[in-house]
């Protein structure tokens, strides 16, 4: 791998942040995005923006094509069965929020349970939560242990007749663990539970293919992996997906909406995917995303998830040469991805963010939309975050780390 | 007449446990911002020339070079604004 080659691909990392070379180490919340993602979107709106579907004009056609030939991209990519398995959101949350609501309301109710970790993001509790109090079902939460890991054991002593989701994140936005969701989706198989994954964390840093992990659900925002905000995948089973109620209603999402004064309204749903996705989508969101997902695999997942344990080993190895610094997560490097939370003795996680900021190094400060970890597991209020990407160096972490040992001496 | 809009360009409450606040300046304010801050407040301390430690009526807060200042207790938006208006107008 060209990183060299391949940083030159990221405008925004020629630019300055306080007068300092930009280090952006934030790649856990969003990513930045190539020339080639950022001149897609151009060329859609220079040369093909029309509404998708139903029109007959050469605009729409085209915007059509590319829109739907994108769904085709992201299918392969995550290894889907067919391209109707994929579902354009928002983003990961919203993904997540559709199989809540529409799965969840019309499958749940009291005496049942949803198995979820206590590692997960806010976005794969509180949906649950939130449904669980409409329709009375229980949330049951495993147990994470002190390193960060996922006590497996407690995951599948807690699987009963009463589970009927397993909601897991592939990767922990906090720690970088990487989770072993072939097991836990064997666990939910053999107790007649579906399984869902938040890949927010996971698809845009590792080879994931839905079929083999054997999941009903994996969630994901293409933000995270160099695409544009406000597009996100939701993969379902077909199987699965067909019996699900809309998510939302509107245009685009039905076939017939047919009325007569005597017997009212007769509504018939669109095929999928386009039965979950009503109103006008995100069709350049889409595009962009498809090409962000072009470059990946030019890079190659294997390339980019061997590069960023790299350097995420060297990162840590080097931060340890920090006396007042503690780095949570497993010993066992060779379980995470590039994402490293630590904590500075006698600083607060805002101002050493703060600090890192002045000399143009961007990272994350506070709970990481992840409290229940935080508080409950790693026992801290909250947590600085430094999270890579294919275009970060060592040469970066080197000026990271030399920054931090500043901050010790503070 | 000056306003706290004209130098305050967001405030947002930080996320964790610490119910602090940070106060962003704006760009091309946050210099006369500091400038004025400086000459009201007490320092206690001035951190690799890019932190400085202040005290002013009895609250502590951090002011960066970048424009940005964190405060630590203050109660409420009320008595932040009541604060930065003292400091800053």
């Amino acid at each position: 791998m060209d990183i060299q080659a391949i940083r030159q691909d990221f405008p925004i990392l020629k630019r300055s942040v306080n007068n300092n070379p930009l280090i952006y180490f934030d790649n856990a919340a969003t990513t930045q995005k190539p020339r080639q993602v950022i001149d897609a979107i151009r060329d859609f709106y220079e040369n093909h923006n029309a509404n998708v579907h139903r029109a007959v004009h050469t605009l729409s056609l085209e915007a059509t094509d590319l829109y739907e030939k994108s769904r085709e991209k992201i299918s392969k990519f995550v290894n889907a069965k067919e391209p109707s398995e994929i579902v354009f959101v928002r983003g990961t949350t919203e993904a997540v929020n559709l199989v809540a609501y529409s799965w969840g309301l019309s499958n749940l109710g009291r005496g049942d349970e949803v198995l979820v970790s206590l590692m997960e993001h806010h976005s794969n509790i509180v949906p649950w939560e939130i449904t669980g109090k409409l329709k009375g079902f229980t949330i049951k939460y495993a147990d994470v242990k002190a390193d960060g890991t996922l006590d497996y054991d407690d995951f599948e002593s807690k699987f009963s007749p009463k589970t009927k989701i397993a909601c897991l994140s592939h990767v922990s936005n906090v720690t970088g663990v990487i989770n072993d969701v072939k097991r836990i989706s064997k666990a939910a198989r053999d107790n007649g539970a579906l399984m869902l994954v938040d890949g927010a964390q996971s698809v845009p840093h590792l080879p994931v293919d839905v079929q083999d992990l054997d999941v009903d659900f994996l969630a994901f925002s293409g933000h995270k992996m160099l695409g544009p905000t406000g597009i996100g995948v939701l993969y379902g089973r077909k199987e699965v997906l067909e019996e699900m109620p809309p998510f939302q209603g509107g245009g685009e999402m039905i076939k017939e909406v047919d009325f007569s004064q005597a017997k009212g309204c007769s509504i018939i749903w669109n095929d999928l995917p386009w039965k979950f996705e009503a109103g006008t989508p995100n069709v350049c969101g889409a595009i962009g995303l498809a090409e962000a997902v072009k470059y990946l695999q030019g890079i190659g997942m294997d390339n980019l998830l061997s590069y960023e344990k790299d350097l995420t080993t060297y990162a840590v190895e080097r931060m340890r040469e920090c006396s007042k610094i503690t780095v949570y997560g497993p010993s066992d490097l060779s379980k995470k991805c590039g994402i490293i939370p630590f904590t500075v003795k006698d600083l607060s996680s805002h101002d050493v963010a703060l600090i890192c900021d002045n000399y143009g190094i961007m990272i994350r400060s506070g709970y990481h939309c992840a409290q229940p970890l935080h508080e409950d597991i790693l026992k801290i209020h909250s947590s600085d975050r430094a999270s890579f990407y294919v275009y970060n160096t060592r040469e970066e972490v080197d000026r990271f780390v030399e920054v931090l040992k500043e901050i010790e001496q503070l | 007449m000056p306003t706290l809009e004209d130098y305050v360009a967001r405030v947002e409450g930080t996320c964790g446990a610490e119910k602090d606040v940070i106060v962003f300046f704006k760009y091309d304010k946050k210099d006369e911002a500091i400038g004025t801050i400086l000459k009201k407040a007490k320092l206690n301390n001035k951190i690799a020339g890019i932190i400085f430690e202040l005290t002013f009526e009895n609250f502590s807060f951090r002011l960066y070079t970048s424009g940005k200042a964190i405060f630590r207790s203050v109660k409420n938006r009320e008595e932040l604004n009541d604060l930065l208006a003292k400091l800053l107008l």
